[in-house]
């Protein structure tokens, strides 16, 4: 009894490791966490499907990228890492870096060249690429409007715009985040877009921001996530909108929606990959494919983010649906860059604490 | 009987001289072993998940390891340091190694987090310096730490680092009551424009209670009318009554969002009754308003069904008899049937109350600003600002608050007094 | 006298379609007891409530004192109600239990505590002033919910089958205390009940009820005695049954045959003619074993089925003219014992005790 018990026991590990063994030869499960939405589908279609056409492998998206870092945490405390590939913005990549949650990376030895030879760390944007962390797109936070809420005359184009209630008037979505409002509130209020970080540094710049937010507060609903603030232009509950500008131009082009993007003081930074520790073996080869020239630049045919890597800038061309030029919607397209600021993410890893709850305290009062 | 006769009393023996007790014991063995083989399975799931866990959230809301663990060198060179001036090159050495170290391991980051919990600019200045620290190749130390930044020449940073070597802190329950420790580490309000738990728990409060009130008012009538009505009917009606049992909170919750929006139904109904003018629109959500409206609307079986139980059981003799003593219809409800149901609306009170207490998800929807509870911040702290341990010390206080709830309830109403069916 | 409360030409329906009251008429004169008697079912319990106010007359009048009080809600009528299952209220005290009558209607503190003692004291629970409903006995708990039901001197005091729930023992004790509690204050009483026992013990008068229809009304003992038709003699006190067919009829006389050939004198109560068909009544202890040869106009022949010793008398069933189920009730005067299963004996009973009624 007892030895039969052993034989059926060891045979069933055997065809458990067997065909474990089969399946990493033939193909692989990939979790890849994202931000869902649109911007999952711009990666699926310009990443995952040839990704998975080519090697079999299957790839699984989840939508939790707003909470990756405090996911990357829970899951090396319980010593039970299930993510393969995580998409990030880089201060919360600083975060995990430091906290050794995920892996450094050598960027030239595991990204493939430009096709015309330039190493990856001259090819990608000045500065993009950190210790941990590979940028895919440039993406820039925004006010989108409705132009339907304003007359044809009398069209908002400025910041200063949005704080400026007596000639636009209705309501005006904003994250639930001090990032981007104190910015804005800053140069709307005059400060040049390069002191903002300086003057924030300052208790009195602090007061400052927070003033000119109290000119607005009342006019403000909150949002949380990525796909409320195109609902809330939609619906008419309000008249301008922060936003990810590639959801607003998804809105108004895939859905025909009268949104209108204000690019005056642009918000820009990046979004890249991170690997979880221990999971570097498993995505090498995925990474590769999927951060080279032409994967960037066919992921702009989908969202009107721009790519980090300057060889594929050059590549990018139409919308893939409606044949919309893509390169005026971009970030980075001149006229739109003119007054942009570049998020200040060493800022924001030293105050973000306090700046966040010094602005949970002032949504509250 | 007292103590003493206790003491004096024979021991009760059967007829083979044994005990009576261990008689007892003996027959009634096997009959408790299953009783409680029968119970194992529940007691182990209780035990691992919910004993472990708030265990584990309370031992969280006070510990603090970083600082104590990863920088164990620098704790102890400042150990004997007067808190007045800058440490000596001994601290600064072990500093260095410190930082080199825990740079190549990786685990100064979490130090710099939880420092710059207590200081912004810790984070930057812990990262900057031990990833330079690895350049010093000797010393005097002190010199080319403070090269590197001049805080650390800052007695503050160096107070802050020995207050924070404990491996143990109140530092979140401060945290959580919006105080906190100053410079000197002696314990002070946090400044005014960073207070803003103490508030939230009493709106939590205060809005629970409400809302409790709302759901005993509108379910009470609804409770009698099923404990009274013919059975035929009060099954249609209970199933009315556990309808949104089966319907998925978010459903209920956005619903009420299409329903309250200003853009929403019941608006457009009153606009277009003529009631208010389109632009003078209703905010019925997004406030206090819409997470009352819609916990209420969520909560009220767990009012209702206690109730129910309760005046199922209350023949209706009693109200007759009331009548036919001379009480008015009104009279005998509030002399004979109220009291009667007492328990009831302890049980669905106590239930609806700590339920609300400890929703989130709702309020988050539906809350918008000014009707959100300290649960959105136990939840934000623990995805969005990843402060673990303050998200446990509110938490933790959460815990105790209920606790001390059902101990007033108890001494006051007794729980045996509660019917829950 | 004119009669202090009135039923008159009372019916009930609760679905439109069937009646469970028809046409009750009761007069209740000042001081007096009426039972309600009758099986589940039978309306009586409904008549009661209808008294109340609890439940409206779907046509016909009640009257109290005169006047009528359809329209009367129950707590303006001043009538006392004892209920089945005392209805003591759980969360007073037996003192606030009593007090509570009195407090709705505005009696001064004094007065109250004043009338709750004497209350008390009738139902002899002196002292249990403070004590909850649950920490009595039911015996006590009802003595309180009587107390509760006259404390505030009630007209009229209706009562709900109260002594259903104890036993044997205690529930005789209590039909005493209470026939005697009745006579003290002469207030008049509505009682209801389904056992003819208590009924025929307490009442002053009884109406029988069955199936909606007050089948008589009459004193206890006449209505024992005489029946006026087959379910009063066979629901009230035990009975011997015959069925046959009239075969001779005079004014104080007939003649039924039954099973076929047997002929049995008996009077007329409810037959009419010739080949009527009836049922004869003849109450167990009226019958005589081994009569002495013509002193009964019916003397039949018996065998005993089997004879049960009751202590104070003996049950000896026979069989006789195709009943085989006759019952004999023989008072245990001594040396009549001697009676064996099997053995052939003679039964007799008069013509007055063998009552012709309805079929």
């Amino acid at each position: 009894m007892k030895s039969m018990k052993l034989t059926t026991g060891k045979t069933l590990a055997g065809i458990v490791g067997l065909s474990l063994a089969a399946a990493a030869a033939q193909a692989d499960t990939l979790n890849i966490v994202s931000w869902g939405g649109a911007y999952t589908a711009s990666q699926q279609k310009a990443y995952h499907e040839p990704w998975m056409e080519q090697t079999g492998d299957e790839i699984v998206n989840i939508d939790r990228s707003a909470n990756g870092l405090a996911g990357l945490r829970a899951q090396a405390q319980a010593g039970n890492i299930t993510w393969d590939l995580v998409d990030m913005l880089p201060a919360n990549a600083m975060i995990a870096c430091d906290e050794g949650l995920i892996e450094p990376i050598d960027h030239d030895t595991l990204l493939k060249a430009a096709p015309d030879g330039t190493p990856p760390t001259e090819d990608f944007i000045d500065g993009s690429l950190t210790e941990c962390f590979i940028p895919q797109i440039v993406y820039s936070n925004v006010i989108g409007f409705n132009s339907d809420a304003f007359p044809e005359d009398n069209q908002p184009f400025l910041m200063e715009d949005v704080f400026d209630v007596e000639n636009f008037p209705g309501k005006r979505a904003l994250q639930k985040a001090p990032i981007n409002n104190l910015e804005w509130a800053l140069v709307a209020d005059g400060v040049p877009v390069e002191d903002v970080y300086d003057v924030l540094e300052t208790e009195e710049g602090v007061q400052r921001a927070f003033a000119k937010l109290d000119t607005i507060k009342d006019h403000v609903i909150w949002w949380e996530e990525g796909a409320q603030p195109p609902q809330l232009l939609a619906d008419g509950e309000v008249a301008f909108a922060s936003a990810y500008n590639g959801r607003l131009f998804n809105a108004a082009v895939n859905e025909g929606q009268p949104f209108e993007i204000i690019w005056d003081n642009q918000v820009f930074e990046l979004d890249g990959w991170v690997v979880p520790v221990g999971k570097m073996d498993k995505v090498r080869d995925y990474l590769e494919f999927a951060t080279d020239t032409q994967r960037l630049a066919d992921q702009a045919k989908y969202i009107s983010y721009g790519p980090a890597r300057e060889s594929s800038a050059a590549r990018v061309s139409t919308h893939a649906e409606t044949g919309v030029d893509m390169k005026p919607h971009m970030p980075t397209y001149g006229p739109n860059f003119a007054t942009a600021i570049q998020k200040n993410d060493a800022f924001w890893a030293d105050y973000g604490d306090e700046l966040s709850q010094r602005f949970n305290a002032w949504l509250a009062r | 009987m007292t103590q003493n006769d206790m003491g004096q009393a024979p021991v009760l023996t059967t007829a083979d001289g044994l005990p009576l007790k261990t008689s007892l014991m003996r027959t009634t063995r096997r009959h408790r072993i299953r009783a409680f083989l029968l119970v194992a399975p529940l007691l182990l799931f209780l035990v691992v998940a919910f004993v472990l866990p708030i265990l584990d959230m309370l031992k969280r809301s006070i510990e603090n390891p970083e600082v104590h663990n990863h920088m164990s060198r620098t704790v102890e060179a400042l150990e004997g340091w007067d808190g007045e001036s800058i440490p000596d090159e001994p601290v600064f050495a072990a500093l260095v190694q410190d930082l080199v170290e825990g740079g190549e391991a990786r685990t100064i980051g979490t130090v710099a987090s939880r420092l710059n919990y207590e200081a912004s600019g810790m984070r930057s200045l812990i990262m900057k310096t031990s990833r330079r620290a690895g350049r010093i190749e000797e010393g005097p130390y002190k010199a080319a730490v403070i090269d590197i930044d001049e805080d650390w020449a800052d007695v503050d940073t160096w107070r802050l680092i020995e207050r924070e070597s404990d491996p143990f802190t109140l530092s979140y329950y401060l945290s959580a009551v919006d105080m906190r420790y100053d410079a000197e580490g002696n314990i002070v309000d946090q400044p005014d424009y960073l207070k803003i738990h103490n508030a939230l728990f009493i709106r939590t409060f205060w809005m629970s209670a409400a809302i409790t009130g709302l759901c005993l008012v509108l379910g009470y009538p609804i409770a009698f009318l099923l404990a009274n009505t013919p059975l035929r009917y009060s099954n249609l009606l209970m199933i009315l009554v556990l309808l949104p049992f089966w319907t998925s909170l978010l459903v209920r919750t956005t619903t009420w969002i299409a329903i309250l929006q200003q853009q929403g139904v019941l608006n457009d109904l009153l606009v277009g009754i003529g009631l208010i003018s389109t632009d003078n629109r209703l905010q019925m959500i997004y406030n206090k308003t819409g997470t009352m409206v819609a916990m209420t609307h969520i909560l009220l079986p767990f009012m209702i069904l206690p109730l129910y139980s309760v005046m199922k059981t209350i023949p209706p003799h009693y109200m007759h008899a009331a009548r036919s003593l001379g009480a008015r219809p009104f009279l005998a409800f509030r002399r004979v049937y109220f009291p009667l149901t007492i328990p009831g609306i302890g049980a669905g009170s106590i239930l609806v109350f700590i339920l609300s207490i400890g929703y989130y998800i709702t309020p988050a929807l539906v809350g918008g600003q000014s009707g959100i509870f300290i649960t959105n911040f136990i939840a934000y702290h623990m995805q969005t600002s990843l402060n673990w341990g303050l998200a446990a010390a509110i938490a933790s206080i959460l815990l105790f608050v209920v606790i001390a709830f059902y101990l007033v309830y108890n001494r006051v109403i007794g729980v045996d007094n509660v019917k829950l069916g | 006298m004119e009669p202090f409360a009135q039923f008159k030409n009372v019916q009930k329906s609760y679905d439109g379609e069937t009646l469970v009251v028809k046409d009750f008429n009761l007069d209740i004169s000042p001081g007096e007891f009426v039972t309600l008697l009758g099986p589940s079912g039978s309306g009586k319990t409904t008549c009661l409530m209808m008294m109340a106010g609890f439940e409206t007359p779907t046509h016909g009048e009640i009257l109290l004192q005169g006047s009528p009080i359809n329209s009367l809600p129950p707590h303006k009528r001043g009538i006392g109600m004892v209920f089945q299952n005392y209805a003591l209220f759980p969360h007073m005290s037996i003192a606030e239990n009593l007090a509570f009558p009195l407090e709705v209607r505005g009696l001064s503190k004094a007065e109250t505590e004043e009338k709750v003692a004497k209350a008390l004291s009738m139902v002899q629970l002196t002292g249990f002033e403070g004590r909850r409903p649950a920490q009595l006995s039911g015996g006590q708990q009802q003595r309180v919910a009587l107390a509760r039901a006259l404390v505030f001197d009630p007209k009229l005091v209706l009562m709900d089958e109260p002594l259903g729930a104890l036993d044997k023992n205690l529930r005789e004790e209590m039909q005493l205390e209470i026939k005697h509690i009745h006579e003290q204050l002469n207030v008049p009483m509505i009682y209801v009940t389904h056992d003819q026992a208590e009924a025929l013990t307490m009442s002053d008068r009884i109406a029988v009820f069955n199936d909606g229809v007050v089948q008589q009304l009459a004193t206890p003992d006449v209505l024992y005695e005489a029946p006026e038709n087959a379910f009063v003699a066979q629901f009230v006190g035990e009975n011997n049954r015959f069925i046959g067919d009239v075969v001779s009829l005079d004014a104080d006389r007939c003649q039924v045959k039954v099973n076929g050939d047997s002929v049995i004198d008996c009077l007329p109560v409810a037959v009419t003619e010739n080949g009527n068909h009836s049922t004869l009544s003849i109450r167990p202890e009226r019958v005589v074993i081994n009569p002495d040869e013509g002193s009964f106009p019916n003397i039949f022949e018996a065998e005993v089925k089997d004879v049960i010793y009751l202590g104070d008398h003996l049950r000896t069933r026979v069989s006789v003219c195709g009943n085989g189920d006759f019952v004999v009730k023989t008072p245990n005067a001594g040396g009549n014992g001697a009676l064996k299963r099997g053995q052939k004996v003679r039964v007799g009973w008069s013509l007055t005790d063998c009552r012709a009624l309805d079929a």
